[in-house]
């Protein structure tokens, strides 16, 4: 006799009737990573050296700071939901893939806000 | 033990590598290369954040012949992933999966990124 319910013992192992949002979100991130990417190769070249006073002149000009946010979000996202399936291929310990599942999670979120921190810094002139 | 009269698949020391595999497991790959290479981009923004001279111990660090050769690295990871993303949303779609198309679209998506790579670095306009 146990004191979990019948519907708690079958919650989490059937549909969860969002299978089809991690597919559609790595496709949606990669559709906008293919516009952002091939727009943040093109000005990255276009800054030749990176010299610290062009770098930040080219960050804090509005549409730049913006869409440069726009592509740490997106790339974090866009990232995450690759790692993740990378880890549930490879790392079979079920204590081990939750954790590095969360790990992982956390990671990207905080690279996310960092990245957009910095950019926003700039943009913002402080 | 195993029953040898059981037919057995190809084994893997006589089937011959066809490059889509290569493919494949180099689309993961310079994948998770990049996922490590976010930490770097995000150190290049906070040093860039932070001021002129923390930035230049971050592009001294850069400069250095380890570092040149991760940048190298990574773009053309960017470029392989990016064509390769682009073979994957037509596969998507349902197109292009006969095997003389994947072959194709194969070495058009090495090629391509190789070409990118190399004009990334070398051409100046």
């Amino acid at each position: 006799m146990s004191l979990r319910a019948p519907l708690g013992r079958v919650l989490g192992l059937g549909s969860a009737r969002d299978g089809t949002d991690h597919w559609w979100g790595q496709r949606v991130s990669g559709v906008a990573l293919v516009l952002l990417g091939l727009w943040f190769a093109g000005s990255l070249h276009g800054l030749g050296p990176l010299e610290h006073g062009a770098v930040t002149m080219f960050i804090g000009m509005p549409l730049n700071t913006v869409l440069l946010s726009l592509l740490c979000l997106t790339v974090a996202w866009h990232s995450w939901l690759g790692v993740q399936v990378v880890i549930e291929d490879y790392v079979h310990a079920q204590g081990l893939k939750i954790a590095s599942l969360v790990l992982s999670r956390f990671v990207h979120v905080f690279v996310a806000v960092l990245s957009i921190y910095a950019i926003l810094r700039i943009g913002l002139g402080a | 033990m195993s029953n040898t009269e059981r037919p057995l698949s190809p084994h893997l020391s006589i089937y011959r590598w066809p490059v889509t595999m290569t493919l494949s497991i180099l689309h993961r790959a310079t994948g998770v290369a990049m996922a490590v290479g976010l930490l770097v981009l995000a150190a290049w923004l906070v040093s860039a954040a932070a001021g002129e001279a923390e930035y230049e111990r971050f592009r001294a660090v850069m400069a250095a012949p380890v570092g040149q050769i991760l940048l190298i690295g990574w773009s053309f990871a960017f470029f392989y992933h990016l064509c390769n993303g682009i073979r994957h949303l037509f596969w998507d779609a349902g197109k292009g999966f006969e095997k003389h198309q994947a072959n194709a679209s194969a070495w058009f998506v090495i090629i391509v990124s190789l070409v990118a790579t190399a004009a990334f670095w070398m051409v100046q306009l």
